[in-house]
């Protein structure tokens, strides 16, 4: 019971990170890999605002939600926007995005070095429940919630709302939204904020989860995050979900049956094999392109 | 024929230089160690010329923060002896910028320059590299701080003050084993890092030793950050105390999730427990954990309060580990000089080797047969907030 909640709740924070990068590459067709150097910054950057402004976590949070929807619009106007008319504009993009990534990590360097840092003694409320035997912090019931809750509320917004009907239309075909009066450049602007603004919370939470920021902290996630929107199915938010949770689980239940130097092989090999059985991912329709 | 000529030309030329470089090295080794011999023994040795000693340290890089506080030890160390007088040292500090091939060079360096004695380099790895440049020349080096294991086999001009984690932990699992009545522990270690990987396997000896059962064996990556699913795994076997062999990254998280998840046990950690930053960022959950140490910070003898005193008041902060044992190697030099009141090579290799039972900062400290420090090691545990002696 306790390795299944383990397993959700990281699993969750894999999944906000994944919603985050398969919202750009399904609407936009474009690989952002700048996304893990804005989960870093955005811890660390919430360990600052905690530290030193005095915020309660919870503050903390809209204020870093804020500061990674405008990482992402930077993002995009630097690293996409100018390459947008290049024959090869997908595969510039990826590098240009790599490049910003190096330039925000070694920012992020500059400012806080090269150490570890964490909250300060004393930030989280040692709340704790008992679920079924199991141990339940009151901080990992947030961090369950507040994933839940973005992810519901950005499905609500891409099927609902005009704002998604809009980034619909761009991910089904940008020169026709553009014929039909939607302004391509503004969704795309959008949906960059709102893509880093996720990955910038993701940041926070897993920053929370295990009370440590480091530098490489994004690169880490970066390749689970890749699986994780493959094994979902390109570009499907639902897919992005599952393929986290999945990968979560996958990890703690590798520790607990098979042995903690496995954890890796039979993550991975698990994902690979879903590949193998549905190669078009969990939730991902084949040739069609979903938000 | 001509090749063989030419070879038989180059080794002729060769062996001149040598010869030449030999009678110089000599002449100026027997000029400088006329100077360098003294008159009494001991406390009224008195030397007229200035021991020159080398230091090779860390002082930028990644290693910086431990080369600092080497440099201050070695500094307070130096300003104490200069007052004391009788034998007066030229300590020359060079930074090896956390780079073995910077510290060969600098080994190079004070081997030219005939120093006494060679204090350092900060890290074993830089030591693994720069000693042998020591020993050819016959320079004596201490290391301060070197705890890999083989530092020493290097050869018999190397000697260094640092006890080896080899010798610390089973002190600690010792101690450890007597003060919990421990019967079975699960022990978990990050398997890509060699140093974690060797105080795993000191841990390992330790335990067979005691006699404590191993329930499991944990691994687990140097760049992790989550721990529950392991710590849940660990808990299941209902363990004594957990024994985790990690650095401090990864000591930080691991400790603050078991405490979270209602792990209660004694945590016994190895020497990357051993860091302020535990008890800094991990606050409330440190408190319990064991580690062993070469220094007491705590510890009542003379030379030890007098240190800590005289650290507070010239730099304003406490001491650390790396401090202390520098501090001590200087003073160990200093002994090793007065008792046979020379300071050339020999008379102070021969003279470290015979050291025994020396009153120092780190306590009684001797010199093995393998020329390795043996003093006795703390274990101490983490209580509101601070390192406290375990007993």
């Amino acid at each position: 019971m306790q390795q299944l909640l383990n397993g959700i709740f990281i699993g969750s924070i894999y999944a906000l990170f994944a919603i985050g990068f398969t919202l750009v590459f399904g609407i936009l067709d474009r690989l952002n890999l700048a996304h893990p150097a804005v989960f870093a910054a955005s811890a660390f950057v919430g360990i600052e605002l905690v530290e030193r402004g005095g915020l309660s976590l919870w503050a903390a949070l809209p204020i870093v939600f804020v500061f990674g929807a405008v990482l992402g619009l930077l993002i995009e106007r630097l690293a996409f926007r100018p390459l947008k008319g290049r024959a090869d504009a997908h595969f510039a993009g990826l590098i240009s995005s790599i490049a910003l990534a190096g330039m925000l990590i070694a920012l992020l360097q500059w400012r806080y070095g090269p150490d570890t840092r964490r909250f300060p003694a004393g930030s989280f409320p040692d709340t704790r429940f008992e679920v079924a035997g199991a141990q339940v912090t009151l901080v990992q019931v947030v961090i369950l919630a507040v994933s839940l809750a973005l992810m519901v509320g950005l499905t609500y917004m891409v099927t609902r709302t005009r704002l998604g009907r809009g980034m619909r239309a761009v991910a089904e075909n940008p020169t026709a939204a553009r014929v039909l009066g939607v302004n391509v450049d503004r969704i795309t602007a959008v949906t960059f904020a709102i893509s880093s603004a996720l990955g910038a919370v993701a940041g926070v939470l897993f920053a929370i989860n295990v009370n440590t920021a480091q530098l490489g902290m994004g690169s880490a996630i970066e390749l689970k995050g890749l699986a994780v929107i493959i094994v979902g199915g390109m570009g499907s938010l639902p897919g992005a979900l599952i393929g986290g949770l999945v990968l979560g689980l996958a990890e703690v239940f590798a520790v607990q049956y098979i042995g903690s130097s496995w954890r890796d092989v039979i993550a991975f090999g698990l994902l690979f094999l879903i590949l193998l059985v549905r190669p078009q991912g969990l939730l991902g329709a084949r040739r069609v392109r979903e938000v | 024929m001509r090749a063989t000529l030419s070879t038989a030309a180059v080794a002729t030329a060769a062996v001149f230089v040598l010869a030449s470089c030999g009678s110089e090295g000599e002449g100026s080794g027997s000029a400088a160690s006329g100077d360098l011999a003294g008159e009494g023994s001991g406390d009224s040795c008195s030397i007229e010329a200035a021991v020159p000693i080398g230091a090779v340290l860390s002082l930028t890089g990644a290693a910086a923060s431990y080369g600092e506080s080497q440099q201050r030890g070695l500094d307070l160390a130096a300003a104490e002896l200069a007052e004391k007088g009788g034998v007066t040292y030229d300590l020359r500090i060079e930074d090896d910028q956390t780079d073995p091939r910077q510290a060969i060079t600098l080994f190079d360096q004070f081997v030219s320059d005939d120093v006494s004695l060679i204090i350092g380099p900060t890290l074993s790895n830089a030591a693994v590299q720069a000693d042998p440049v020591a020993q050819d020349a016959g320079v004596p080096v201490l290391g301060i701080s070197n705890t890999a294991a083989g530092i020493t086999d290097i050869g018999d001009y190397v000697f260094r003050d640092s006890l080896t984690e080899q010798a610390v932990i089973p002190q600690t699992i010792a101690k450890a084993t007597e003060e919990f009545g421990l019967q079975n522990v699960v022990v978990m270690y990050s398997n890509d890092d060699a140093f974690t990987e060797s105080g795993y396997e000191a841990f390992a000896a330790a335990l067979e030793d005691e006699g404590v059962g191993v329930a499991e064996t944990i691994t687990f990556s140097k760049s992790d950050t989550d721990f529950r699913a392991l710590l849940t795994q660990a808990q299941a076997s209902n363990p004594d105390a957990l024994v985790v062999s990690a650095l401090i990254e990864a000591a930080v998280p691991l400790v603050t999730q078991a405490r979270e998840m209602g792990i209660d046990v004694p945590i016994i950690g190895g020497n990357g427990f051993n860091n302020p930053r535990l008890m800094a960022d991990a606050g409330e959950a440190a408190e319990g954990v064991v580690v062993g140490a070469a220094w007491n910070s705590a510890s009542e003898n003379p030379e030890n309060t007098a240190f800590l005193e005289a650290f507070e008041a010239e730099y304003g902060t406490q001491p650390d580990q790396f401090a202390a044992q520098a501090y001590a190697g200087l003073l160990l030099v200093d002994q090793a000089v007065r008792t046979n009141c020379a300071a050339d090579h020999d008379s102070i290799k021969e003279a470290l080797g015979g050291l025994e039972n020396v009153p120092t900062v780190l306590g009684e400290f001797s010199i093995d047969e393998n020329r390795d420090a043996v003093h006795p090691a703390v274990v101490q545990v983490v209580q509101d907030g601070a390192f406290a002696v375990l007993e």
